[in-house]
């Protein structure tokens, strides 16, 4: 239906949107919404107000209510109580395919593709164009090689199954579902949390040209620097309450932003770094490590309380090597040695009995249960420590996981909850904070940081240094060049499979690295 | 490192968080309070629940035999009798069902159940095997088991075949070995020792429903009490997950089918008592009874959850039904139409929880109007 329309739309040039977008009408207004859960008020009277052609950010902590927020607009959350008016008219969504027909696409912050099918079926899934009731595929798969080429990936074929995509490749065809309605609304839960710097480039070039079109966008991150970036109003969200509302998103100060979500004031910054240490010893060696098409004769080495980072773009190879290290991947050349012994490739149980843990990159898939206790996604690795000849000691289980909880400021504390209850940067934590148990030597951090709010990234932060004080190594990945600078005593940095730099932190800049991670790189709208 | 022995380590755990923000201790109060109230049913309250409505369909069945043959149940030593009748016709199945469980909440399905329980039968009444006695009719009949089982697991873990073809696969091979074994003759059992545990009561109680007792009593410490039941969980739950922990998946896989295969040698026993003889027809389709009971009784297909008490219930249902219809002297076909009709149910409630029920039906009246 409308394909004239939709094709119009997608053909559309590059648009610059003016720096200050004019204020639009009232696209949509939200008035004391309340929902709950069992045991949980997630929202607690929400107001919101989007104005046509606007970039709307939504600020909070960890389970402040965010991503309830944008269900509750996107008709998967039906709210308890208070008012929803889109476009003057009340409206309440009974399923997402009422939403979608009302004009409101969203990006969820967890990936809500089918992985078997393929990137077309995926983008326009429940809405595939149809002539006497066959799917038009021809028609499908054009329209999405459009879509994918305006979002700037020429390169991904539309008969790609999902399941073969990398977690960017994922997020784009997400972002290529959104783009396939006729939205006049379009909700970004946390998109930017799996693109790397140039990818998050391309995504606001996407959200001007969209809001030059009069369409609004509610944008959610916890990263300030993207609010300044592309959001014209903020309103800040915290424990299920607005407390602010339509703030200026360039002028505010950051100082007000966070004491408005956190309601105390956070430096964001990272642990004092301690004087290096040349004679503590080697950890970890790892010597011309080679999986053909991933990365190439990469060796490093991690000594014992060093704090090791990687930096590098999506697609270098980055979590394939962390996870060849950790012996989930088989090597096809190199050798992996923790404290002198070779370890045996491809056997994540010798790494761990050597003393390694790793928190993956993708936590629904790679790393939690999601329907068990906190607490038991917690000491997953290390449950039977807490045992006693095979029988599990719960009680002391849940008092481990309670200090991690503690310390890693979960929401909401009681670690009896299933994990599928707790809002996304609370799911990381768990993650990460597996970790922080038991007699780890050497920490493999894939992306710890990814959708925690700036709060409990300064605990993460702390914690990480804290456990390198103690003596334990870290080998930690993050897209975010601040991160790996500010955390990290050494860096390296990887360009397509293979290191190119290796620097002590204090000698590198932001910018140099940049320029490191994409020199001769191909991303920058090369065609396929 | 400080320290590296397994011991310090929760130790190191609990200095870590030096600077964190205070717990509301009323709060952990209440956490403890509960945790103490709680040992006793694991940890799944949603098990708990759902396991409150198969006794509620238990009782549904009670009072529909007490409605269509009141002049039995008025009799109250026929009722105690009669429920003694339900619980020897469950313990078999029950049994294999427990294994079952592990399986299907690891992830993976058993097919060959059946075939086992009849190749351990066939095995341990050849004339061979019954010179040595009980003792070695036993050991025999739970040795062939372990070894199908493990024969399964070796095959799903390492030789990467879909657990549904691999045991299908044994399936028909342990049938087809049994009926060679048996030369197709029902071979009878002399030993007075292994007939006897069909036939003894204990205190007024068959033997029988004390040893399907046992079993589920191990089955539920194992699965709730043991790292062996948490690791099963987490290889069902999310196999990547597990493996990322450091888990031997492949490993545990193959226990599982062990497992399962170790109560289908004591079940072949059981089977064998009863019968006072064995035959490679045997535990005909106690693949699907027992798949039938755990799915009813909430196991996940898919794996990552279920209950032992829940697949109890599943075939205590089941034997229920059967003699439901024995008592009203009707056909087992009939009594098949509606144990496919309950398994349907109960397929569906578990696929649509009962939430996205509710939703499900305001979406429908909402599209109808
Ligand atoms: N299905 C659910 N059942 C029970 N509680 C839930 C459910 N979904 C969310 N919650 C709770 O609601 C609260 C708000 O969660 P929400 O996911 O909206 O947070 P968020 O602001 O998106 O956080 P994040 O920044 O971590 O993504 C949390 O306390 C969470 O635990
Ligand atoms: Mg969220």
């Amino acid at each position: 239906m409308n394909d004239s329309e939709e094709a119009e739309v997608t053909n559309e040039p590059l648009v610059e949107a003016p720096a200050d977008t004019v204020a639009g009408e009232v696209v949509l207004r939200l008035t004391d919404v309340v929902k709950t859960f069992p045991g949980v008020r997630a929202l607690d009277g929400v107001q919101l107000e989007v104005r046509a052609g606007e970039v709307h950010c939504l600020l909070g902590q960890n389970g402040a209510g965010k991503s309830t927020l944008i269900k509750v607009l996107a008709g998967v959350h039906r709210p308890d109580s208070g008012e929803v008016v889109l476009r003057g008219e009340p409206a309440a969504f009974v399923n997402p395919q009422a939403a979608m027909r009302a004009g409101i696409a969203t990006i969820y912050q967890e990936l809500d593709l089918v992985e078997d099918l393929s990137v077309a079926e995926n983008a326009f899934l429940g809405h595939e164009p149809r002539r006497l009731g066959f799917v038009r595929r021809g028609h499908m798969a054009r329209r999405t090689r459009q879509i994918l080429a305006r979002l700037g990936h020429p390169e991904i074929p539309p008969g790609r199954l999902v399941r073969h995509l990398p977690a960017a490749g994922k997020q784009i065809v997400s972002m290529a579902r959104a783009l396939s309605h006729e939205a006049r609304l379009i909700i970004m839960d946390e998109p930017s949390a799996v693109l790397a710097h140039d990818e998050v480039g391309n995504l606001f070039r996407i959200i001007r040209e969209l809001t030059a079109q009069g369409i609004a966008v509610i944008y959610i991150s916890h990263r300030l620097e993207e609010i300044r970036e592309i959001g014209d109003r903020v309103t800040v969200l915290k424990d299920g309450r607005t407390t602010a509302a339509n703030l200026p998103a360039r002028e505010t100060p950051t100082r007000d932003l966070v004491s408005r979500m956190t309601g105390r004031t956070i430096e964001y910054v990272f642990p004092d770094r301690p004087a290096d240490d040349p004679a503590s010893d080697e950890l970890l060696r790892v010597e011309g490590l080679t999986r053909h098409g991933e990365f190439a004769d990469v060796s490093l080495d991690v000594r014992a309380g060093e704090i090791v980072g990687i930096a590098g773009l999506v697609g270098s190879g980055r979590s394939e090597l962390l996870e060849t290290i950790y012996g989930a991947r088989r090597a096809q050349a190199g050798t992996v040695r923790m404290g002198g012994r070779t370890l045996r490739p491809g056997s994540v149980g010798a790494a761990v009995r050597a003393g390694m843990g790793m928190a993956p990159e993708e936590r629904k898939s790679q790393a939690l249960l999601l329907g068990e206790p906190i607490y038991r996604n917690v000491t997953l690795a290390t449950f039977g420590r807490y045992a006693r000849l095979g029988f599990t000691d719960a009680a002391r289980e849940r008092a481990a996981a309670d200090r991690i909880a503690t310390s890693l400021d979960l929401r909401p504390r009681d670690v009896r909850r299933a994990v599928r209850t707790l809002s996304g940067g609370n799911q990381q934590k768990v993650v990460v904070g597996r970790w922080l148990l038991g007699d780890t030597r050497l920490l493999l951090l894939d992306e710890p940081t990814r959708g925690v709010d700036v709060g409990a990234r300064a605990e993460l932060y702390q914690v990480i240094r804290e456990l390198a004080a103690r003596g334990v190594g870290v080998l930690l990945v993050s897209s975010e060049v601040p991160e790996v600078l500010g955390l990290a005593d050494r860096v390296l940095v990887m360009r397509e499979g293979r290191v190119v730099r290796e620097a002590p932190a204090g000698e590198l800049d932001e910018n140099t690295v940049l320029d490191l991670v994409m020199a001769g790189s191909l991303m920058e709208g090369a065609p396929a | 490192m400080s320290d590296t022995t397994p011991t310090a380590a929760p130790e190191r755990a609990a200095s870590l968080p030096a600077q964190s923000p205070p717990v509301d201790p009323a709060e952990t109060a209440k956490a403890d309070r509960s945790a103490g109230l709680s040992w006793w049913r694991g940890d799944g309250g949603e098990g708990a629940k759902r396991n409150l409505g198969l006794l509620a369909t238990l009782v549904v069945l009670v009072v529909i035999g007490i409605l269509t043959r009141p002049d039995l149940y008025g009799d109250a030593s026929w009722v105690w009798g009669n429920t003694l009748t339900i619980l020897k016709l469950a313990s078999v199945v029950g049994v294999v069902t427990v294994g079952m469980t592990f399986v299907i909440i690891g992830g993976g399905i058993d097919l060959s159940v059946g075939a086992i329980v009849a190749l351990a039968g066939v095995w341990c009444t050849t004339l061979a095997t019954q010179s040595y006695g009980a003792g070695g009719m036993i050991f025999s009949a739970l040795t062939v088991g372990v070894a199908v089982g493990l024969v399964n697991g070796l095959l799903v873990s390492y030789g990467r075949l879909v657990p549904f073809i691999a045991t299908l696969a044994m399936m028909v091979a342990a049938r087809g070995l049994a009926a060679e074994i048996s030369d197709k003759q029902t071979q009878v059992s002399n030993d007075t020792f292994i007939n006897g545990i069909a036939s003894t009561n204990v205190l007024g109680i068959p033997l029988l429903v004390y040893i399907l007792a046992a079993v589920v009593l191990a089955g539920w410490v194992l699965l709730n009490r043991t790292t062996f039941g948490r690791r099963t969980v987490a290889v069902g739950g999310n196999p990547e997950a597990a493996r990322l922990a450091g888990i031997n998946v492949r490993r545990h896989t193959v226990l599982l089918y062990a497992l399962s295969g170790l109560c289908c040698g004591i079940a072949a026993i059981m089977l064998t008592a009863q019968a006072t003889s064995a035959q490679a027809a045997m535990a005909n389709l106690y693949e699907l009874d027992a798949i039938a009971a755990a799915i009813i009784g909430g196991t996940l297909l898919s794996g990552g959850r279920g209950t032992i008490i829940g697949s109890l219930l599943g075939v205590i249902i089941f034997s229920t039904i059967t003699n439901l219809f024995a008592i009203n002297g009707l056909s087992t076909e009939a009594q098949n139409m509606v144990k496919g009709g309950i398994i349907v149910a109960a397929v569906l409630v578990q696929q649509v929880q009962f939430r996205s029920l509710t939703q499900f039906l305001a979406r429908n009246r909402a599209t109808t109007t």
